[in-house]
Order: structure tokens, then C-alpha cells, then sequence
């Protein structure tokens, strides 16, 4: 099964080959490493760019106005801050022009903790990202839904911001991806490059087949009666452990969001309305949280039908990630701290 | 100072460029002036929130709008604008009533639907970026359309402009980066039109920089600065560097010293500033040379003023927009159904 960082890299290529992408790009996106996850190794319209986030963004821009679809990377998302205001302007180009200038482009960013990255390779972006309106905003949590949901932004006419949860880009999925050798180690040898010389190294691409999560499309990945719980990205494995051991016969529903702007409010409503508790996580930090919006619709709208106070799980709201484990730890929300909330959200009643 | 030979070296420039030409440049200066003058008289009327221009960069921004190579797509140019540019757009072919109706943001507003400052152009058409007004941003943008340009085949170029207190934006020097990246040379024509300040800052109290254009020996890139105010010389120019741009698939740096007539925009006053007139200057030459006389100076301002006012009267009942259009190019595919809205949600 392919990694996240394969499943990306492919969705690029079917882009590239049916979808009309014409440039890749971003520091260190192009060979000779192919992005610093290797998400865009082998890929043919791929190359580095300058150190400079603005000049990326703005380089996107410009290039999706000519009609090219790019894809470009911001390395960690992190570093995106310098550029909230090229963010901005890609996201009301299309209001403030009355329509006329449409900007078809993905920036892709790894985000959030879980690789002892410390202040500046920590940072979720996630609930910045949800208020720079006019912009579509996703976040995998499989290697599958990475390559369905790469392949339905490249496919949007809006920009959209693929946030990749970093700590999952090397986890491998369950499922093939259309068009994937079964044999893991085939796919290994046909698309990932060599360590050391790959000057003269090309990918030897599977047959890949479409495949496309719709942006809006949130995933219920299991059913239960008992209690909700809705988050996105690097939380959905710890969730998913969490809900098990608070439930072991699986009666918590698990909503795997993959999209946050446009969300799948109906997913989440139906959900709430069955069970009447519900409990939603992230690891971005707490004081204005996407989580903070969710919990202040389903005050207004599923009040009357909560058996619990509705509650948010986020990181703490501190300056960065502190480099020690011990930090991360506190900050982060962990497997033990989302038992705790599903066990508190389970014995209270109103 | 003056002498027989910089008299005779004008005189050979404006003849060599013709009559037919010159009198063109005359007729649009004269049209951006009387544009933006009635721009500036609607607000000072109350019909018109604000007001931010380029009066006095016509000199400039005419000649550049004329030999823009105009078009969609990445085979013509790219206009990267700022909202001083109003001269480079009219010349263009830009309509009065276009500029009026944003002024008075209505719904029939082109650009924006009466959603963004009047000089805030967007005309995919003619491949008119969309104006933002936190200046600067058009030196990255540009970026992307001199690439996909690189990539076309023709000789298409990306102009981007903004005045002199936004060569100390990052943007600026990204654009002079990436123009230069030695991986893939870009044909982007970066202009600045330096008025020497920055709504009330005088560029002298905040840049060491003799000439802006001295940024471009960083890079051997061509780079000159002229005088804006002339518009022959700027003719000439702007005609040079992007023959270079063309041509070369480059890079090239302009500086142009203009005026600037009315302020920053109306939040200062847009009282008339006692800077150099450009179109008096040009008709005095004009005149001098005998290639007009004051008859057809008088009815190039006539026939403009009659234009304007047309266009005017015209759009005068031009209705704003209604509340619920402001959910209108949210996003290319409408708004979610469910995407949330106050009292719906």
C-alpha cells in the first residue's frame, strides 16, 4: 500500500498527465530531492524555486490566470505566515473582480506536530486557513483520500489550500490507489528515486486511474449511537485508538472531516441529532479555533437535541511546540487526553 | 539647462515619432487628465465614496498603454496595474463609463459590481489583472504570467508597475529575483513610476538609493530612469525595453520621475499640488514644433470633456448593488448549501 507522500506524489502525476498541470513547484520541490518529503519526485513539470514564500504564491497566481493549474508547495506551513496577504488576495480575486479573474491553483503545506519539529515545523494553519474566505481548504488523513482529494482540488476552479498532516505522509493506508501494483515493494522500486546519485533515474509511473473525493465530503469511517466525534487529519488515527478503547464494540462515530472549507455540515448534524454528544478535535490551537465555529453552530442549531455539553479537544493555546517530548505532549492533544474527553462526554447528561 | 543641442535632439525625437502619434498620445493624456478630474469633482460632490488616482503620470502611462501588445491569454501581454495607472488603461481603450460607474459602485460596475475603489480595473479581456490595493503584490503575481509566457510561444511580456515607496516591499525584489533566476530568465517589464513620495512620506527621508533602477546593476539586467514627465522620451523607452523583453525573453528595470497632481487620494483632499503639468509641457513643445495648433488642443479637451459627460449622464441611474449579491463569486461553483449565514445558520 502506498505511503501518503507516494499517494500525493501520484495524484500529481495524474494531474499532470490528464488534468493540465503545467508546473510544480517550490523550494526544493524539483530534482534533485523532490520536495523534502518526496512528494514531487519523478514528477516531469516539477522545479525549485527561490526561498520565497511570497514570490511562490504570487508565481501561482500568475500562473493560474494563464491557465496553467499549478500545484506549489509552501515547505512547512510554517513558514505560509509571511504570505496571509497573497492568501488573501488569491482568495477574493474572483469576488473582488466581479467574477472575471478565476485562480485554479493548489498550494500544498505539511502542517501540524508529531515530528519533534519544535516552534517552526509544528504549526497547524488550519483555523487561519478556514477565515481566508473565497479559499477551499482540505486535509487528508489517508493516503487514499490524500490522492482523491489532490486530484478534486486540482480539478476546482477556486484556490485551494491541501494541508498535509506531516506525521501521516510516511504512514502507508489500507487501500490501493486506483491503479496501484499491490505489491508495495514494486510500487517502492517504480516511483521512488534512489538514495544518492539519481541524476539519470526516471519513475516508472503505474497505470492510475481517476479518482476523486469530492471537496465538502466528510467520511464516516465508523458508526455508533453513543457519542460524535469530528476532526480531520493527523487526529483521525488517534480518534479512531481512542474511541476504540472508550468503546471497544465501536459504538462512537467517528467523522473524518478531509474538508474544511466547504464542510460537511450534514454529515456532522445528522450525526449530532443520533447521538447528542459530540466531541470535536484537532490539534490546532484553542481561541478561535475551527473547532470554536463548529461548536457555536451546533449551539444555535442542535441545542435542544445535545444529551451533553458539546465540547472542543485542541492544542493549548501557547506560542509554538516546544522542542522537548515533554512539551509536545502537553500541548498536543494525545490518545490519553481524547479518552478522557470521550469518557467525560459519555457520563454527563443534561 | 536648456541649449541648442538638447533642442535640436527633442526635436529630432518628436519628429521621428510622427505626428499621427504624438497628437494620439495628446488626445489620451488629454482624456486620463479630464477623467480623473471628474473622478476627483464626483467625490468632492458626495457621489463617490472615494477617490485614488494618477493624474499627473499621464506623460507615462499613456505611451505605455499604446504599445501594450493587447489580448487574452498568455500570447499577449500581462498588465500587472496599480490604481495610479488610469492613463495606460484609457489608452487601452478603456470606457469613461466603466471608471465612473466603479467610482459610484454600482452593480454594473465592471470590474468590481461596486465591490472595490474606483482605478481598481479587472478586464481578463485585454489580460488587465486585477488591481489590489495593498501595492506590491503585482511584482509576485506577475511572476507567474511572465513563466507561463516563457513557456508560449510568441514574444508576449508581463508589465508590472507600482511607484516608488513600494521598491521597499518584498515583492519588488522577489519580482527582481525571479525575473533574473538563472533556471528560467523572465520577460517581465518591472516599472516604477516614482512621484517621490508615499501618500505623505517623501521617498528621500527613507530610501538610500540613489535611483531605483540602480537595483537592476545588482542583477546586469538593463535598467534606466527617465523622465516620466516627457512623454516622447517615455515613448521611446518604454518601446526600447520591451522590444528588449520581447525579444531577449528578459528582464528589464524602468524608473520614470512623474508628477503627482492631486495626492494620494481623496482621504488627503485631492487638492491640486503645484508639481510639473505634463500636458502643458507637451503642448508647449507640441505648439513649439508646430505639430498642433491651439485650435486642436482646445477641441482634443472639447471633444474628451463631451465624452466624459455622455458617459456621465449616461450611468447616472445605474442602480447599486442589491444586498444579496454579496454572496456572488464566493467561489467559481456558488455557495454550499451548507455554508454558513447569519440567521440561516
Amino acid at each position: 500500500m502506498a505511503t501518503m507522500a507516494q499517494a500525493i506524489r501520484m495524484a500529481l502525476h495524474y494531474g499532470e498527465k490528464h488534468l493540465g498541470v503545467r508546473a510544480v513547484f517550490g523550494q526544493d520541490v524539483g530534482p534533485p530531492l523532490g520536495g523534502i518529503f518526496t512528494v514531487t519526485q519523478g514528477l516531469h513539470n516539477a522545479w525549485n524555486s527561490p526561498l520565497d514564500e511570497r514570490g511562490i504564491i504570487g508565481a501561482a497566481m500568475g500562473l493560474a490566470w494563464a491557465g496553467f493549474r499549478p500545484v506549489a508547495e509552501i515547505q512547512f506551513v510554517d513558514y505560509i505566515f509571511n504570505s496571509i496577504d497573497m492568501l488573501k488576495l488569491s482568495a477574493n480575486t474572483l469576488w473582488a473582480s466581479a467574477g472575471n479573474f478565476k485562480t485554479p491553483m493548489v498550494l500544498m503545506a505539511p502542517m501540524g506536530a508529531g515530528i519533534h519539529g519544535a516552534l517552526y515545523h509544528s504549526h497547524s494553519f488550519d483555523s487561519i486557513a478556514a477565515k481566508i474566505h473565497g479559499m477551499k481548504v482540505v486535509c487528508p488523513s489517508t493516503p487514499l483520500d490524500a490522492y482523491g482529494l489532490m486530484i478534486s482540488s486540482i480539478k476546482d476552479d477556486n484556490p485551494v489550500l491541501f494541508l498535509i498532516p506531516k506525521a501521516l505522509l510516511r504512514a502507508r493506508g489500507s487501500e490501493l490507489i486506483p491503479g496501484e501494483p499491490s505489491d508495495t515493494g514494486k510500487l517502492d522500486a517504480c516511483i521512488d528515486a534512489p538514495i544518492g546519485d539519481r541524476s539519470g533515474w526516471q519513475p516508472n509511473w503505474p497505470e492510475l486511474k481517476e479518482y476523486s473525493v469530492p471537496l465538502g465530503s466528510a467520511n464516516i469511517l465508523t458508526t455508533g449511537l453513543l457519542a460524535t466525534v469530528v476532526t480531520y487529519g493527523r487526529m483521525v488515527p488517534v480518534a479512531l485508538d481512542a474511541a476504540q478503547s472508550v468503546a471497544p464494540a465501536g459504538e462512537i462515530e467517528v467523522i473524518d472531516l478531509r474538508s474544511l472549507i466547504p464542510y460537511d455540515w450534514a454529515c456532522i448534524r445528522d450525526s449530532i441529532r443520533k447521538t447528542g454528544r459530540v466531541l470535536f478535535l484537532n490539534e490546532d490551537t484553542e481561541i478561535v479555533n475551527f473547532g470554536e465555529h463548529l461548536l457555536r453552530r451546533t449551539i444555535d442549531e442542535l441545542f435542544y437535541e445535545l444529551k451533553a455539553r458539546p465540547r472542543l479537544l485542541a492544542s493549548q493555546a501557547v506560542p509554538g511546540i516546544g522542542l522537548s517530548p515533554v512539551f509536545e505532549a502537553a500541548t498536543v492533544p494525545q490518545k490519553k487526553d481524547v479518552e478522557q474527553a470521550l469518557k467525560d462526554l459519555l457520563a454527563e447528561s443534561v | 539647462m536648456t541649449t541648442k543641442r538638447s533642442i535640436a535632439k527633442t526635436k529630432k525625437a518628436y519628429l521621428g515619432l510622427g505626428s499621427k502619434v504624438l497628437l494620439n498620445i495628446h488626445r489620451f493624456m488629454v482624456r486620463t487628465r479630464l477623467v480623473e478630474e471628474h473622478l476627483i469633482s464626483l467625490w468632492k460632490k458626495g457621489d463617490g465614496v472615494f477617490w485614488t488616482g494618477g493624474p499627473g503620470e499621464e506623460a507615462f502611462n499613456v505611451p505605455l498603454g499604446l504599445l501594450i501588445k493587447k489580448g487574452q491569454g498568455p500570447a499577449y501581454d500581462y498588465l500587472h496595474p496599480h490604481y495610479r495607472s488610469s492613463g495606460i488603461v484609457l489608452a487601452m481603450g478603456v470606457e469613461a463609463i466603466d471608471v465612473i460607474r466603479q467610482m459610484r459602485s454600482t452593480a454594473t460596475d465592471p470590474y468590481s459590481n461596486g465591490r472595490n475603489f474606483v482605478n481598481h480595473y479587472a478586464i481578463p479581456k485585454w489580460n488587465v489583472i486585477p488591481v489590489s490595493s495593498p501595492v506590491g503584490s503585482q511584482y509576485s503575481t506577475a511572476i507567474g504570467t511572465a513563466i507561463a509566457q516563457k513557456q508560449t510561444p510568441g514574444d508576449a511580456v508581463s508589465i508590472a508597475i507600482a511607484g516608488d515607496a513600494t521598491a521597499a516591499e518584498g515583492d519588488f525584489h522577489s519580482c527582481l529575483v525571479w525575473a533574473n533566476r538563472p533556471a528560467l530568465p523572465l520577460p517581465i517589464l518591472i516599472v516604477i513610476t516614482n512621484n517621490g513620495c508615499g501618500i505623505s512620506t517623501s521617498m528621500e527621508s527613507q530610501h538610500g538609493e540613489k535611483r531605483i533602477s540602480d537595483w537592476g546593476k545588482a542583477f546586469d539586467m538593463p535598467a534606466r530612469t527617465i523622465n516620466g514627465n516627457d512623454p516622447v522620451e517615455s515613448y521611446i523607452a518604454v518601446r526600447e525595453a520591451l522590444s528588449y523583453c520581447r525579444k531577449e525573453r528578459r528582464p528589464y528595470l524602468l524608473e520614470a520621475k512623474v508628477s503627482r497632481l492631486y495626492g494620494h487620494a481623496s482621504s488627503s483632499g485631492a487638492n491640486r499640488s503645484d508639481d510639473a503639468d505634463c500636458i502643458a509641457d507637451f503642448e508647449s513643445q507640441l505648439i513649439g514644433l508646430r505639430l498642433i495648433t491651439q485650435m486642436q488642443i482646445a477641441e482634443a479637451w472639447k471633444a474628451n470633456r463631451r465624452w466624459i459627460d455622455e458617459a456621465d449622464t449616461a450611468s447616472k441611474n445605474d442602480p447599486p448593488p442589491t444586498p444579496a449579491s454579496l454572496w456572488d463569486h464566493v467561489f467559481t461553483d456558488g455557495i454550499p448549501s451548507s455554508y454558513p449565514r447569519r440567521n440561516r445558520s
